[in-house]
């Protein structure tokens, strides 16, 4: 590859950063519009009390909680992508990776939003800190929500690490074709990168470190964020499954995610080039994979509790499988299992258009899933004279739009401002293709110069 | 010498009046939410009496049980708690700090009795209602959780009042006002650690049983009734 390629990829990378598209200012408008709403809708709960939403007794636990599981299960579409495939280095990943650390980010500030959203006194959150205080008293470290709060912030900032470090060299690249303001703003991002071979040698190996670090993390945020559930004596949470039962659906629910986000960008920001069918081939076999992983699980939880047959579990059983929550419950099956398991088994349909269809079928049905833990279980605990039924109210609903609003506002923002593909590691992998061993920090290095100047 | 307060509760003497439901709300303050709230499951009562239905109509026999917190030894809601408001106290009961309170709500999810009520919304007692409220008993604030303390504000007056006099409190002068006011006295209270107190009598007699003892929170109230195997018409 030389160097009139390479100078007509980052030019055609950093396009959207310089050329703004009226499409833009409506996506923002739109988005900012129903995130307005959303925020209005707290400031009105902040107001009454939290009695507005449709949270009551015995279902204490509602929209909020089910929106916190399913954007915290979103959040894990970066690691494993991004983690997994940089450390096998699969070549493919290259023009994937930021795509999904972004998720990551975004999903896990706004799932981390609805933990306070849903207190009932949401200015004394900060009482989780652990600092020392004149109430002389410390979190509860027995309480699995103080083990949420550590490990989420944990992983956001391990996720944010993770999404920086290969966004220098970019910043830099950008700082150099950039004049005014924009130059000292990216210059300032850049962290006076020169593209030295030192330089790039820290960045792979801070990279590595990283991509290590945040596996572990990643396992256990959702493992400590299933633990909310399955610590507590309550019929159908009590399981012993649901560390690793929640781990594969948030990886399930990630890349389809992912998929959603790439297929977005590649029309909005012209990315056909970069964005091939083999990514969303790939993906697609990936999401495959975890749908049946998925479908393994549910059959696991499914079996033992009804061949276990204890009356208060057979209570939520029968309905979740035949009762008022079977239509959700089915519906889930469907989305979740039947139409990935249909679409992208074949090839024929594991298109691009496959894959998305997909994909929305599996966020729809890992929110249900969501729902479908936490609702019925608590309808349906121990004592009968004691079981309820729970409706969300407007404002849990325009909330919970809100959050969906919030990420495209998010995303569209990203990816004006930054590349949204990484254009160094794109560069590297051409470099790197013909002999196809070399290490992406010797190949970065010989690119560095250029992608700098 | 430490207490250990529990309750024993004779179902068969039980009619069902809900003297002690009324009883509670006076002396703890508890609000009225109203006609609107309740029907979206909001209304509050430290104790509830469930009616259970036996046998086909027109052969049907009804049983109450009176329902309020277990005050187990090995309570689920306060493990769970972060923010320590749902504790157990130095004389065994589930104690609920209102100030630390900041509404996870978890501690009612993880409670098997469903005992624990929560504040939607701020309540007001209009004039000139606000004069029937107990000046010994706060009023808790939107977002915070509640539930039957045993009368705390009794317990604390008579252990200060026996302090005074260098005593140990007397069985049968203390009492939470479900069980004040119980016209059948199917409530008793008292301390468990005295194995002389009618409650702790009663709490070893072969009529008794835990409500959900096989889930293992050791709870401190105990329910008499007539057991299948000891009637003597059975056997």
């Amino acid at each position: 590859m030389n160097r009139t390629h390479n100078k007509a990829l980052a030019d055609d990378l950093v396009r959207p950063l310089f050329h703004t598209s009226v499409w833009f200012y409506a996506i923002v408008l739109a988005a900012g519009t129903v995130v307005a709403c959303g925020a209005a809708a707290w400031g009105y709960q902040l107001w009454y009390g939290i009695g507005v939403a449709g949270i009551r007794w015995p279902v204490f636990w509602g929209f909020y909680l089910v929106n916190f599981v399913f954007w915290i299960g979103i959040s894990h579409a970066g690691t494993l992508i991004s983690a997994i495939l940089r450390l096998v280095d699969a070549g493919w990943r290259r023009p994937v990776t930021r795509c999904a650390e972004v998720i990551t980010v975004f999903a896990l500030m706004i799932g981390a939003m609805f933990p306070i959203i849903h207190l009932g006194r949401p200015w004394l959150a900060f009482w989780l800190f652990p600092y020392p205080s004149a109430r002389e008293i410390w979190p509860n470290f027995r309480s699995p929500l103080a083990w949420d709060f550590f490990a989420i912030n944990t992983y956001l900032t391990g996720s944010v690490l993770f999404l920086f470090l290969p966004m220098i060299p970019d910043f830099a690249l950008v700082r150099d074709r950039s004049t005014g303001w924009r130059r000292r703003v990216y210059g300032a991002l850049a962290f006076g990168w020169r593209g030295t071979t030192k330089q790039w040698n820290r960045l792979e190996s801070a990279m590595q470190i990283m991509a290590i670090a945040i596996l572990p993390v990643a396992v256990s945020v959702h493992t400590i964020v299933s633990f909310d559930f399955s610590m507590a004596n309550v019929p159908m949470w009590h399981s012993t499954i649901f560390g690793p039962y929640f781990v594969a659906g948030a990886i399930f629910s990630g890349i389809a995610a992912l998929i959603i986000a790439m297929a977005v960008l590649r029309k909005t920001l012209r990315l056909e080039g970069y964005l091939l069918p083999l990514h969303f081939e790939n993906l697609g076999k990936l999401l495959l994979l975890m749908s049946i992983l998925w479908g393994y699980f549910v059959f696991n939880e499914r079996l033992t509790v009804w061949y276990g047959n204890e009356p208060h579990e057979m209570a939520v059983f029968w309905a979740t499988q035949r009762g008022e929550f079977a239509p959700f419950y089915w519906t889930m099956v469907v989305c979740n299992f039947v139409i990935p398991l249909v679409l992208l088994s074949n090839v024929y349909t594991r298109t691009i258009t496959g894959c998305v269809v997909a994909s929305f079928g599996v966020l729809i049905g890992m929110w249900l899933e969501r729902f479908l833990i936490i609702v019925p279980s608590l309808a349906h605990k121990q004592l009968p004279y004691s079981w309820g039924t729970y409706a969300p109210q407007p404002v849990e609903i325009t909330i919970m739009a809100a959050t969906f609003a919030a990420m495209v506002l998010l995303y569209a923002l990203f990816s004006k401002f930054v590349p949204i593909i990484s254009i160094w590691e794109l560069k590297a992998g051409q470099l790197t293709a013909p002999q196809g061993h070399a290490t992406p920090a010797h190949s970065g290095a010989k690119v560095a110069p250029e992608a700098g100047g | 010498m430490a207490y250990r307060w529990g309750m024993a509760v004779d179902l068969d003497k039980c009619t069902g009046c809900e003297a002690c439901v009324t009883a509670c709300r006076a002396e703890n303050n508890i609000p009225t939410v109203g006609d609107l709230q309740a029907a979206r499951g909001r209304a509050m009562h430290w104790i509830r009496v469930e009616r259970y239905y036996e046998g086909d109509f027109p052969d049907v026999r009804v049983k109450f049980r009176p329902v309020l917190c277990q005050h187990c030894d090995n309570a689920p809601c306060e493990a769970v708690c972060p923010t320590y408001a749902a504790h157990q106290n130095e004389d065994g009961l589930n104690a609920q700090v209102y100030n630390r309170c900041i509404g996870t709500r978890y501690c009612a999810n993880a409670c098997t009795y469903n005992v624990r009520f929560f504040n939607f919304f701020n309540q007001e007692w209009h004039k000139p209602l606000h004069l029937q409220l107990n000046p010994d008993v706060s009023i808790r604030e939107v977002g915070v959780m509640e539930k039957c303390t045993f009368c705390i504000q009794r317990i604390k007056a008579a252990k200060t009042a026996a302090r005074i006099e260098n005593r140990a409190v007397i069985d049968g002068t203390l009492q939470p006002a479900c069980a004040q006011s119980c016209p059948t006295t199917a409530l008793v209270f008292g301390d468990l650690n005295d194995p002389n107190s009618r409650v702790a009598r009663l709490s070893r007699s072969p009529r008794g049983t835990k409500l959900l003892e096989d889930l293992g929170a050791e709870p401190k109230v105990t329910y008499l009734q007539k057991q299948p195997w000891y009637e003597p018409d059975a056997q």
